[in-house]
């Protein structure tokens, strides 16, 4: 069973997706130069620890760039291959197929890239050492604010332990949903 | 991850959505809230016999477990997984046991590597500490290692000695020390926190307890001098919202609700009960052995509380997890299928299905079961592992030990009166024939 995947030519950084009972993918791609061949880039990727059970059946598999068989720059077409030996399961396909270019990365960051920026290495102190430059000083602590800030913000409802709302927890009946 | 399979999400909802309305209607029936402040006095009085709760004598009889574990292996045995064929017609894709779900489960090669540590040559306690064997030539040295992983307090290590179990002396420790339990102040103010949730509030998964507690632990030879110290440590934890934690990993979900009357506004919204766990029927038999290691109720409260987060969540929720019930339950029958056909194919013919016997047996983790320093023997080897498999396992071996006399009977009530005690029962002998020195 397979599919094609059809676009402009463009690199080709991780494929993502969701199995259902899928035991082997294989993934070929076609190049825009060089010959019009399909070139094998994954090749009988085990999705299902054993074709007849469970074990891999709906988990989420991500095949990235570093694990792949061939060059995939300039891809103008992907092609899956998937099979599944067991004659057990009624159906079987790969679901929630997202493919990713190198300009994005999963997942996505949450915090503004200049925060992520290392302070250029300081010069180890002289034998005169003097005082710090001010303006760095203050720099660096406005980054160090900003980066506790953003870790707060992010942090989960701090632990008390209490289960009720306002001191009242006279419940009646459960809900449904 | 709580659980990849869509189909079994599915089904652990279903099956959450019966309780939920076994509990409503008990609720409406006997006209009792699901939770309310006690009154001053009532408070005063439960301090008062904090210690003695068992001495308490409620009127119980309108209260019923909320499902008992017969009634969750019916959930279970009704389980399918939508993309399997899963004809009527009798072929190789139909299992012939209880469970018709396609999991993965170890054979008996892949359990000899995994036990390794169960082998007929290496030394075991269990075996090789009984009166006939002389001590030098395995229990000396077996206590002498386990005081020097205690010295070095090396969890790692001590989860590696476990395997081959732990001597009585030791065992209190080494378990705290496996599970990193160390009963610092602050846990002990944590615990103290909880006892006043429960002094505050009066719950009816309180009753739940209390009646599941008269039923089981207090019935039983071995437990029944842990009463007290058995509430002081299912009802609060009730209240302790930090096992709430589990539900990450479990493919089960917390019962909710609204106080005041709001449902559906979200800052009215509870859980119920605090921790999220609804007792069934034997709960009460997870906590009664660690009654005989630790006697300190907060030490106690800590060690079983981190023993259900680890492991017997997964003995009444639905996963395809390999230490989860249903995988326990395939486990099982497999290995009696695989090893034992004739009495398998017999058991099944008589309208004896193994697993309606040993069922309860892997719900309860055996507890209630065996005799306690043999239960004490085999949870080492659950904390040594850390897995469940051994109790599918063991409920193989106890088959396998009385297949003369099952091959005999002719009905199921007559199968488990074979089966029905098994106190007089050596656990490690019966692992290690089992897997080491079977025929395969």
């Amino acid at each position: 069973m397979g599919g094609d995947a059809g676009g402009g030519p463009g690199p080709l950084q991780e494929i993502v997706f969701r199995n259902f009972y899928t035991a082997f993918v294989s993934v070929r791609v076609q190049r825009a130069r060089g010959p019009r061949r399909w070139l094998t880039c994954v090749r009988r990727r085990r999705l299902m620890a054993s074709p007849h059970a469970e074990q891999g059946a709906q988990d989420y598999f991500s095949l990235p760039r570093h694990q792949m068989l061939c060059d995939v720059d300039q891809v103008t077409a992907v092609r899956f291959i998937l099979r599944q030996p067991s004659p057990v399961w009624l159906h079987f396909t790969i679901e929630e197929l997202q493919i990713f270019p190198p300009s994005q990365k999963s997942p996505p960051k949450d915090f503004p890239s200049w925060l992520s920026q290392l302070a250029p290495p300081q010069q180890p102190p002289g034998p005169h050492a003097e005082l710090p430059d001010p303006e760095k000083v203050s720099a660096e602590a406005q980054q160090m604010w900003v980066l506790t800030e953003v870790i707060r913000a992010r942090q989960a409802a701090a632990r008390i332990g209490r289960f009720d709302v306002d001191g009242c927890y006279d419940v009646n009946l459960l809900s449904y949903t | 991850m709580k659980e990849p399979l869509a189909y079994m999400r599915k089904a652990q909802g279903s099956w959450e959505k019966r309780i939920l309305k076994s509990l409503n209607s008990m609720c409406t029936e006997l006209n009792i809230p699901l939770a309310q402040k006690r009154p001053a006095s009532e408070q005063k009085e439960l301090l008062n016999k904090w210690n003695e709760m068992g001495t308490d004598e409620p009127d119980l009889s309108l209260f019923r477990p909320v499902y008992a574990p017969k009634d969750f292996l019916e959930v279970l045995m009704n389980l399918r997984n939508p993309n399997y064929e899963n004809g009527e017609q009798p072929s190789f894709r139909n299992h012939l046991g209880l469970i018709q779900v396609p999991l993965k489960v170890k054979d008996i090669p892949e359990l000899k590597e995994d036990f390794s540590e169960l082998g007929l040559n290496i030394g075991q306690l269990g075996i090789d500490d009984s009166a006939q064997v002389p001590p030098e030539f395995f229990e000396n040295e077996h206590v002498r290692v386990g005081q020097k992983v205690l010295a070095e307090q090396d969890s790692a290590a001590a989860q590696q000695y476990v395997r081959q179990g732990c001597p009585t002396a030791l065992r209190a420790e080494l378990w705290a020390l496996i599970l990193n339990i160390s009963n610092q102040p602050e846990d002990i103010l944590y615990y103290e926190q909880l006892k006043s949730n429960v002094i505050q509030h009066n719950l009816l998964v309180d009753s739940l307890i209390y009646k599941d507690v008269k039923l089981t632990a207090s019935n039983d030879d071995y437990y029944f001098v842990f009463e007290d110290y058995l509430y002081q440590v299912l009802l609060c934890f009730s209240r302790d919202t930090s096992v709430l934690e589990h539900f990450a990993y479990s493919s089960a979900t917390p019962p909710k609700s609204y106080i005041r009357g709001k449902l559906g506004v979200e800052e009215y919204a509870v859980f119920y009960p605090p921790n999220g766990v609804i007792p069934f029927h034997g709960f009460s038999m997870y906590v009664a052995p660690l009654c005989f290691l630790y006697h300190e109720p907060s030490k106690l409260y800590q060690m079983f509380r981190e023993m259900y987060v680890r492991f017997f969540f997964r003995l009444h929720s639905i996963s395809s997890h390999p230490s989860g019930i249903v995988s326990l339950c395939l486990l099982f029958e497999t290995l009696l299928q695989t090893h034992l056909p004739q009495l398998f194919y017999h058991l099944r013919e008589i309208g004896a299905q193994p697993l309606r016997i040993s069922f309860k047996w892997m719900v309860r983790a055996f507890s209630g079961y065996l005799a306690t320093d043999q239960l004490l023997l085999l949870w080492d080897r659950i904390l040594g592992y850390n897995s469940l498999e051994i109790l599918a396992v063991l409920a193989a071996a106890v088959f396998a030990f009385r297949a003369v006399n099952l091959m005999e009977v002719t009905s199921l009530a007559a199968a488990e009166a074979v089966l029905a005690d098994l106190s007089t029962l050596k656990v490690v002998p019966l692992l290690q024939i089992f897997l080491f020195a079977t025929v395969t």
